[in-house]
């Protein structure tokens, strides 16, 4: 007998499967969780949606205006503080969002955990990629706007900042899975998570380059893994008229690292799920 | 068919220990077959339900599924009330793989919400909860259905229909009952399994188990006095 594959009569497949079928069957119900979420957040009217590029949309402006008021700029020539902006805060949103909307992504859905094919990363990849994309969408938006209006001019080499934001993107939703099953597994990591995310926000890259630090601290910054980001977008916008640091490869062994660490809690997590 | 072998579950606790729920459970279900789960609350007779539907992963031994199963029939708990019933259909839909559209007049026939099947979850009463619910378990097919207590909520005619819809259409189908409704299992069930304090004690005549569950509930009350 094929052995879980398809009962013989009624429809519904059991995972556990050939890789591919899995595949397939995890595909469909991350899409579905995402929907799910779509409407739950943003309610059902079709222009609801919009926001999830409306909000990140909105944050990037707002930061844009704010550091134009107060010339939050060190005077570096060829860098127009919009692009400096544009270039750092879009970042943030990436692995603020993914980060912060995954933690505790599984309590309030656990009751979706009695439907056998739904399992707890799959929860946290349909929360970590609605934001990821919504982040995403809004930053190439705010980009066309920005340069559609001149206010920026167009990037000097767009490969390289699409490589760095793919880097970004991993990195968001690696640190989502951590941070969703840490969240879930221990109470008290919420409380621990808010505070350092804030903190890092000041070590992340966004608010400076690398070249502008004091030695002393250049060689700890090229180590915080979305400074290579930031660094690789300030290239790639740019050009070589500013001196960067990244480190990509560093980067992937990050991110790489990350996402085992947190599949592996979510294994755990899910061998823990229990007793609604 | 169902195989359980050697199944044992612990949840950990608060103070950092674990509690076994379930102790070496064995049980097998063929195809066709009605099988009903007595025991004492807290005998871990829900926590079977779960593992065998797969939302649970054993601590020890193995389940095996050569049919497919359903989950918990008529679960409410994975309704998001934002939601209306459309969505949780189409939810289940999409985490199944069937076809939508087709088992929508399904469920607008079997629900009986009108209207409010576009409306959400959360402004439904109770009892219409849980036509929603019953109606999206029917919606798609399953080779065994999982049955937590079907008669918990709804009327008399619901009860009437849903009974309908599963042992009349579905009478071919396997099923695994937990109930503290002897009469529901006596009419419903081919033979009994009773769960107490976590181990399974199988009977192939129904009347054996009742008198056992019986004996079991005697001596858990003589040992309180």
């Amino acid at each position: 007998m094929n052995n879980g594959e398809k009962s013989e009569e009624n429809g519904a497949e059991v995972r556990k499967s050939s890789p591919l079928r899995s595949a397939v069957i995890n595909f469909r119900v991350v899409g579905a969780i995402l929907m799910r979420e779509v409407i739950t957040r943003y309610g059902r009217n079709n222009f609801g949606v919009l926001w999830v590029v409306g909000t990140p949309l909105i944050f990037t402006v707002g930061v844009t205006i704010l550091w134009n008021v107060y010339g939050r700029h060190g005077g570096h020539t060829g860098i127009t503080i919009t692009a400096f902006a544009w270039t750092g805060y879009s970042t943030v949103m990436i692995w603020r969002n993914a980060t912060a909307h995954c933690g505790k992504a599984v309590e309030p859905n656990a009751g979706l955990l009695f439907h056998r094919n739904v399992k707890v990363v799959d929860l946290i990849y349909a929360r970590s990629m609605m934001e990821i994309a919504g982040a995403t969408g809004s930053t190439i938006v705010v980009g066309l706007v920005l340069m559609g209006s001149e206010l920026i001019v167009p990037p000097k080499d767009v490969l390289m900042m699409l490589f760095g934001w793919m880097l970004l993107m991993w990195y968001g939703f690696a640190m989502g899975i951590v941070v969703g099953a840490m969240t879930e597994r221990f109470d008290w990591f919420e409380r621990l998570y808010h505070p350092a995310m804030y903190f890092y926000l000041g070590i992340s890259g966004c608010f400076f380059m690398v070249v502008w630090l004091p030695t002393y601290l250049q060689r700890w910054a090229v180590w915080v893994p979305t400074v290579t980001v930031t660094e690789m977008l300030r290239h790639g916008y740019f050009g070589n008229i500013v001196v960067t640091y990244e480190r990509p490869g560093y980067l992937c062994v990050y991110n790489l690292v990350t996402t085992f660490i947190g599949l592996l809690l979510c294994k755990e997590t899910q061998y823990r799920i229990g007793h609604e | 068919m169902i195989k359980v072998e050697n199944l044992s579950k612990s949840y950990p606790t608060s103070r950092g220990g674990w509690r076994r729920v379930l102790h070496d459970i064995n049980m097998e279900v063929r195809k066709g077959e009605k099988v009903g789960i007595i025991g004492l609350n807290g005998s871990g007779k829900s926590t079977l339900i779960r593992l065998i539907g797969g939302a649970e992963i054993p601590s020890r031994g193995t389940v095996t599924r050569t049919m497919s199963v359903s989950w918990p029939l008529a679960f409410m708990g994975a309704f998001q009330p934002s939601l209306t019933g459309l969505d949780n259909l189409r939810f289940i839909c999409r985490v199944y793989g069937v076809d939508y559209k087709k088992s929508i007049p399904f469920v607008e026939e079997f629900s009986e919400l009108g209207r409010y099947l576009r409306e959400p979850v959360k402004k439904y009463s109770s009892g219409m909860i849980a036509r929603l619910a019953f109606a999206l378990s029917m919606a798609q097919e399953f080779d065994c259905f999982l049955i937590d207590e079907i008669i918990a909520v709804g009327d008399a005619r619901f009860h009437g229909r849903c009974i309908v819809e599963l042992f009349g259409k579905r009478s071919d189908r396997a099923m695994i009952m937990v109930s503290h409704n002897d009469h529901f299992l006596r009419s419903h069930c081919d033979r009994i399994c009773v769960l107490v304090a976590g181990r399974m004690y199988d009977f192939d005549n129904p009347e054996d188990a009742f008198a056992f569950h019986a004996e079991s509930v005697n001596s858990a009350e003589t040992r309180l006095l």
